[in-house]
């Protein structure tokens, strides 16, 4: 503070401010603006607020789910500002009885139950839509109608052994190729870690895309690209957090440490891919033929090799890869179950957003990785083709999974 | 949902409660069983599986405000004006007509904003005679500029084409009512698709100086509703309810004539047409000419077309009449005929 007499008034404001208790201090403004709240809502809005504006009606259909044939249920969320009633529903361009699971009136960011006594047909798809009160019209798709699985053996035992085959099978493939990383030169054990770097870019990036498409089907009022924003910038200064503590405990920061973590951020991902896949399996948008789990199966052992990368000059014990190998893929497993169940895109659009920061970081610990001990040389061309190579091998083997 | 059972009685309708509903479900059959179709009911019993989706599924749910718009009375209406005679011994109808913007119910708790004629959609059913003078005194209370534009034969000062009427202004129409038949009114300022679409419209009829036989009338308007403005309506109806007659069926009598004053003023589709179960009818285009008609069960019409339907039902029971488009049937333009034997005199 240059101004000297800014630095009086400061003085005279810190003199006068030291009587009062801290706590005060913080919470003064907060005290003034909840006073100011209350005086608005009791006393009524100004004058310009109270205009007859059209009510702002938003309504959320976040899953329709089709539990039995002739049933259809129906889960909705009020996302906007005001309470919204529903009037009358159509499915299929037909108005069709119903009953919902409390008042027809919505308010802000409740939710209802619909069920519909309608006899959907298996494989077709169907079009529910809510018309409120004022003749807005809420509309929700189930692309291919098929019977919403049950939380039964059969279908926990289904998503497992395909969480098995999508994530778990191939992290531990890709755990074999220890063996092959440890005989390496330094120059090519930092190819394959720069071609893990490409791998974990290319995942990131699919984690956002699929985070920020799923945000738009979030209600407004639970903001999708705030969630995105606070798992993307959040999760990795969590992990750097974590990461700072550890190093001030003395513990290792080597290559196991960068292992596990490589294999948090494929696990983070990996729950929201299988809450992905369970939830689109339950509403019939994918069907999980073979060629979609050998997909699965060889985009996601590229995985592996990106956890044993960072251990080429290491020799942790078999329990040790074991347990990298489930933190990677089993999320995928529960993903799937969750995902079957219950799935609002507000938590799959969050473990995508995670996922995606969860990448960042892990990216940044590879880098420190490559450059250990060298002067910053991270761009050699032997570690630029690394990168570019895990960017082609992830989007060659990800056509499998696409198609 | 209020209780339908508890307005029970009326001599037009008769409501059909979603309990008894059910329970002739419950007994195997498929819906609409009422009193007199235990024909059908047997019949059905061996077709459909009890679980069936029948007609009370494909239904709105809960029921209109009561006090308002009352689509049953409005079957029946008919507005003669304030009759008396000109010097010349012609008969004088004078009418007024009011403009004013008034939130309507479309089907149970959807809610449009109107402009409407005399507070209602469908405006009121005016009805005189072949030749009689006609004056229509209109008023606009409504928000926007609007006018009175009747089908029929006039002076062009008469058509309520160009004479714009501003908000807060009044114009008085006057013409000799001709030709006789089926005709109707409707708002023709521009944009003419909004002033019709949001129920500036209503039903002229003009009797043949020499009389129709006697018979039980009704008056339809197939009408539909936009309730979001995306140019596609998503409420359909006639006399603007959605299901109201399938709710509290049309109580009719066997053997007795009936004639129906259909008008088709739907926007945004192209047609829009009446379909009578169990039986055919008569059906005058345009009701101009009653040596000349068509003997069938569907009655197709184009916006702004009308036609006179006439039949007898042979058999008492539940008879649906509904638009052949199946979509607009499913929307709400579905209703019954609830036929009875006449009361012994």
């Amino acid at each position: 503070m240059s101004d000297p007499a800014l630095a009086a008034a400061d003085a005279v404001g810190a003199g006068r401010a030291r009587r009062l208790p801290l706590w005060a201090l913080g919470l003064g403004p907060l005290l003034l603006l909840a006073l100011l709240v209350a005086l608005f809502l009791r006393a009524g809005p100004v004058g310009v607020f109270t205009q007859a504006f059209p009510p702002v009606e938003e309504l959320t259909i976040e899953r329709i789910a089709l539990p039995e044939p002739g049933l259809v249920e129906i889960t909705v969320v009020n996302g906007g500002p005001e309470p919204v009633t529903v009037a009358q529903l159509f499915v299929d361009d037909a108005s069709w009885v119903h009953s919902l699971s409390g008042s027809r009136t919505l308010g802000r960011l409740e939710r209802r139950t619909i069920r519909v006594p309608y006899p959907w047909v298996e494989g077709e798809p169907h079009t529910v839509t809510l018309i409120t009160s004022t003749g807005l019209t809420f509309s929700g798709t189930v692309n291919v109608a098929v019977e919403t699985p049950r939380p039964d053996a059969r279908y926990l035992s289904t998503f497992a052994l395909l969480g098995t085959y999508a994530g778990v099978i191939p992290v531990l493939l890709g755990l074999l190729w220890l063996p092959f990383l440890r005989r390496l030169e330094r120059r090519w054990l930092d190819f394959f870690l720069a071609l893990t770097v490409g791998l974990l870019v290319f995942l990131g990036v699919d984690a956002l895309t699929e985070a920020f498409a799923l945000s738009a089907r979030v209600a407004g009022a639970f903001q999708g690209g705030g969630l995105v924003l606070l798992g993307l910038v959040g999760t990795p200064l969590l992990l750097a957090g974590i990461g700072a503590h550890r190093k001030s405990h003395g513990k290792a920061r080597g290559g196991l440490y960068v292992a596990t973590l490589v294999a948090i951020a494929i696990g983070l991902h990996n729950l929201g891919e299988g809450l992905a896949i369970g939830s689109s399996y339950a509403t019939g948008e994918i069907a999980l033929g073979t060629f979609l789990v050998i997909g699965f199966l060889i985009h996601n052992t590229t995985e592996g090799l990106g956890i044993v990368a960072p251990l080429g000059n290491e020799r942790p014990g078999l329990a040790r890869l074991l347990l990298l190998g489930a933190i990677a893929g089993i999320p995928t497993v529960i993903g799937a179950w969750i995902g079957g169940f219950s799935s609002s895109p507000v938590w799959t659009t969050l473990f995508f957003a995670i996922g995606a920061g969860a990448i960042v970081q892990v990216v940044h610990e590879l880098g420190k990785l490559l450059v250990r001990g060298r002067e910053g040389s991270f761009l050699s061309p032997l570690n630029t083709a690394g990168v570019l190579a895990g960017l082609v091998l992830m989007y060659a083997t990800g056509v499998l999974v696409g198609a | 949902m209020s209780d339908p059972a508890s307005r029970d009685g009326g001599p037009l309708e008769r409501p059909i409660s979603r309990r008894r509903l059910l329970a002739a479900g419950a007994l195997g059959g498929v819906g609409l069983a009422t009193g007199g179709s235990a024909v059908a009911l047997q019949q059905s019993r061996d077709v459909l599986a009890p679980d069936h989706a029948t007609h009370h599924d494909m239904m709105a749910v809960g029921d209109i405000r009561p006090g308002a718009f009352d689509p049953g009375a409005f079957l029946t209406a008919f507005d003669y004006g304030r009759e008396s005679r000109l010097p010349s011994g012609q008969v004088l109808r004078e009418y007024e007509l009011v403009a004013e913007d008034r939130e309507i119910e479309v089907a149970p708790g959807v809610f449009y904003p109107a402009w409407t004629y005399n507070g209602q959609v469908p405006g009121p059913t005016i009805r005189c005679t072949e030749g009689d003078r006609i004056r229509v005194r209109f008023v606009n209370r409504g928000s926007h500029p609007h006018s009175v534009h009747f089908h029929g034969i006039h002076p062009a000062n008469m058509d309520g084409a160009f004479e714009m009427v501003p908000s807060g202004g009044s114009y008085t129409y006057e013409f000799d009512a001709e030709p006789a038949g089926l005709q109707l009114y409707h708002c023709h300022t521009v944009p003419i698709k909004r002033h019709i679409h949001k129920g500036l419209y209503g039903v002229f009829i003009i009797d043949p100086k020499d009389g129709l036989p006697p018979a039980r009338e009704l008056v339809m308007m197939m009408n539909a509703f936009d309730t979001n403005f995306d140019n596609e309506n998503e409420v359909y109806a006639v006399n603007t309810v959605a299901f109201h007659y399938q709710k509290y069926p049309i109580r009719l009598h066997r053997e007795e004539l009936t004639r129906v004053y259909l008008v088709n003023i739907t926007e945004f589709d192209l047609l829009n047409s009446f379909h009578l179960h169990g039986n055919f009818f008569r059906f005058y285009r345009t009701g101009t000419n009653r040596e000349r008609f068509e003997w069938t069960d569907v009655a197709t019409l184009a916006q702004g077309e009308r036609c006179v339907l006439e039949f007898t039902y042979k058999h008492t029971g539940p008879f649906m009449f509904h638009a052949h488009q199946s979509e607009f049937a499913e929307l709400g333009w579905s209703g019954i005929f609830d036929v009875r034997e006449a009361p012994h005199v």
